[in-house]
């Protein structure tokens, strides 16, 4: 992709202002909907969901305490992987989010939840809340893209280093959390610019380290040691569930933003960006997966990313309802909704990463040339209708 | 009042290494996190209750009958507890008379609810709330009790759903062999929450009662109980009721030096003044919200998403206290300001402080 403001045919060109600021009000008046209805039967899905994730975890690792026994490994280590990837996406995720928190229950709300992932939840929430959900797709400013280590845009600079990303993108799906830790702690510009000696990147390193110590420990020393002969084999099996959870995450996550068709922003076209233009860039920014209700659960309703960057805070079970209504807007204002099945966006965002690990070709190359934060560009663009000229 | 003794130490930390151990393998929750699923009510958990009945008293008022967890100790009959209770999913703490008497066979508590216009909970705990729920509860609490030492003459002064501290005295026996007497106002005879019992009180003898109808006779006012109680200022009284019947009564009791001999108990904070507003800052929640002059700290938090502590929302159980960081509130009740300076970290009751200026509150 390109930054939208260079392409050649500018998918927001035919919108004015008013265009955009007609838009904004009706995903507010949408929102608005939505929290008035809010109330018992949205409580009722967390907590059901909760619930059913912990009996999962708690079952699956009964079961794994005689994981020497085939059948019991398999079960086991099944039902453990479907417990992880429910209590990070479904529930984890969008605790964190604070879309609980109107229930004012002190256990399910994102200042006091603390989730089964080696990024401590205060760290996160940083830089997933804070700088991801409101410089989505923004080069320079959105380190999601590509997570830093990896170039997934025409308009990010080629390095030799790129070459090894398919690489690099293996181990992280692999390692995931470990991948989305060291992000969120800036590993790489907190070494390179020598600020790991600041007492408060110090302390950021350890809690980091605490969350490891505790997640290895469970499940990779208290929960075999308690299996007893099952020592080995129940290793193996929260090993596995581990990285099934990783790989898992990684997919649905590189679906968000990275497919055909989701649109990226240069740094400058969102100075004075307008509600309207933010709901905008959160609306080209993210691509959506088609499925069946399980698939939506299992990926914490991050199949409806669009509508989740659009309204990070509204309840995930409401994502799916509102989903029509959305789309619909996305027809009257001749926008282009993306979507696909999971192994169509799992293969074209790994497509992407495989293609930019090359620099551009021939065609691309004045665009590769200007400086990605559009400076050349003359004045500044006041909004991305703005720019479509 | 009993005094926990210390266990044998071994065992102590023979259970401790246990929950550590289980500890371990539940992380990031925590093993009560999995007992909660089974068994919420169990000794050691959070305090909660479930509620197994809800009956009826009048039209508008309902009691209901709560088996409080493992962990309840109990209360002095006048005292109130707090429940949490989730309406439309949103939890909603609020405080009620304990109405049954201490150590009922069946180990349950009552709270007797009127439901009064808009009101949220109260509604909801008369018309809707379905048998099995599960409540969250603090221990009780209040001081609207009557002493060790029971006075020889008695009287309430109580009016709609202030009866409901006072009936819990009543039927524990509390007031002993005292001469008692129950001055009560409400609308009609029928409004009248556990008339029949209160009559029945009378009837046997126990209590002098003396019923007022307000669409017959009146507010119920301090000039009217003198004369039908004339030797009232003798008496210990305990009053409770609509703000305006206990603000009169208190000024009439202080006025004839009597002041010692009235206790009172609340039941909505009385406004007496509105301060200027301003933005109040929660900072690690990263939220600031603008709140006028008459909304409650607690009330501009909670709309705003807040994790805001809380309690009885009339500025009694101090379970809503948080740090003021910088800035300045007004008390709603006395109208009183309190300024924090950096560093201070004032502790103020949310729920009945507005903001008056720009305020950083520690949450």
């Amino acid at each position: 992709m390109t930054v939208i403001q260079k392409k050649a045919r500018n998918p927001i060109a035919h919108l004015s202002a008013e265009d955009i600021e007609m838009l904004g009000k009706e995903l507010d008046a949408i929102r608005d909907e939505v929290i008035a209805s809010r109330g018992e039967r949205d409580a009722a899905y967390i907590r059901r969901v909760i619930k059913t994730q912990r009996t999962l975890e708690i079952s699956s690792r009964a079961v794994l305490l005689f994981s020497l026994f085939p059948p019991a490994w398999l079960i086991g280590t099944a039902a453990l992987s479907v417990a992880k990837i429910l209590e990070n996406m479904e529930i984890g995720h969008n605790v964190l989010h604070g879309q609980w928190d109107w229930m004012r229950d002190p256990k399910i709300h994102s200042t006091t939840w603390d989730w089964d992932h080696v990024s401590p939840p205060e760290q996160w929430k940083h830089s997933h809340n804070e700088l991801h959900h409101t410089y989505t797709n923004v080069l320079g400013k959105d380190n999601d893209l590509g997570y830093g280590i990896m170039r997934v845009d025409e308009d990010q600079p080629w390095h030799p280093a790129h070459l090894g990303q398919p690489f690099y993108n293996l181990v992280n799906a692999a390692f995931f959390e470990y991948g989305i830790a060291a992000y969120d702690l800036e590993l790489g510009r907190n070494l390179k610019e020598g600020r790991h000696k600041s007492p408060e990147f110090r302390a950021r390193v350890r809690a980091v380290g605490r969350k490891i110590r505790k997640q290895v420990l469970k499940d990779y020393v208290v929960h075999p040691l308690l299996s007893g002969p099952s020592f080995l084999s129940t290793l193996a099996a929260t090993f596995t569930a581990n990285l099934v959870r990783n790989v898992w995450s990684h997919s649905v996550i590189m679906c968000g933003h990275f497919p055909k068709g989701v649109e990226t922003f240069e740094k400058t076209s969102i100075e004075g960006e307008t509600k309207g233009e933010w709901y905008l860039r959160q609306m080209l920014g993210s691509g959506n997966i088609s499925g069946s209700k399980l698939m939506h659960i299992m990926t914490g309703n991050l199949s409806f990313q669009i509508e989740h960057h659009i309204f990070p805070d509204l309840p995930s079970n409401r994502y799916q309802e509102i989903a029509p209504k959305v789309r619909d807007l996305f027809d009257r204002y001749g926008l282009k909704y993306t979507t696909g099945s999971l192994p169509r966006q799992v293969a074209s965002a790994w497509w992407k990463v495989i293609r930019l690990s090359l620099p551009n070709r021939r065609e691309a190359g004045p665009v590769q040339d200007r400086p990605i934060d559009g400076g050349s560009a003359g004045a500044p663009l006041p909004a991305l209708a703005g720019s479509a000229a | 009042m009993t005094t926990t003794v210390p266990r044998p130490p071994a065992k102590v930390s023979f259970r401790d290494r246990l929950l550590r151990l289980a500890e371990t393998v539940t992380t990031p929750l925590l093993p009560d996190d999995y007992l909660d699923l089974v068994a919420p009510l169990r000794a050691g958990a959070d305090l909660r209750g479930r509620i197994v009945a809800v009956e009826p008293e009048t039209a508008d008022a309902a009691t209901v009958v709560i088996r409080p967890g493992r962990g309840w100790r109990g209360h002095t009959p006048g005292q109130y507890v707090r429940l949490g209770v989730d309406v439309d999913g949103v939890r909603q703490w609020r405080a009620y008379s304990v109405t049954s008497p201490p150590g009922r066979p069946d180990r349950c508590i009552t709270i007797t609810v009127k439901a009064i216009a808009d009101g949220k909970v109260s509604n909801h705990l008369v018309r809707r709330v379905r048998t099995g729920t599960i409540v969250q509860l603090d221990q009780a609490q209040g001081d609207f009790v009557l002493p060790a030492a029971t006075p020889r003459r008695l009287l309430f002064v109580t009016a709609g759903s202030g009866l409901t501290p006072v009936m819990g005295m009543l039927r524990a026996g509390a007031h002993g062999d005292a001469d008692v007497v129950l001055v009560h106002s409400a609308p009609r005879p029928q409004d009248v929450i556990f008339g029949p019992e209160v009559r029945e009180l009378a009837a046997r003898g126990v209590i002098r009662l003396v019923e007022r109808h307000t669409e017959v006779d009146g507010l119920l006012g301090p000039d009217e109980l003198a004369g039908l109680v004339p030797d009232h200022l003798e008496r210990q009284t305990w009053a409770c009721g609509p703000v305006g019947l206990l603000d009169a009564l208190q000024e009439r009791w202080a006025s004839h030096g009597a002041a010692d001999r009235l206790h009172i108990e609340r039941f909505r904070r009385s406004v007496a003044a509105v301060g200027e507003g301003g933005t109040v800052s929660f900072a690690r929640s990263a939220v600031t919200v603008a709140a006028d002059g008459a909304t409650p700290i607690l009330e501009a938090g909670e709309q705003a998403g807040v994790l805001m502590p809380s309690g009885c929302r009339m500025g009694i159980c101090f379970g809503c206290v948080v740090p003021l960081r910088e800035g300045a509130v007004r008390d709603l009740r006395n109208g009183e300001l309190t300024t924090a300076e950096p560093g201070d970290g004032v502790l103020i009751q949310t729920c009945v402080s507005a903001a008056a200026g720009p305020c950083d509150i520690e949450l």
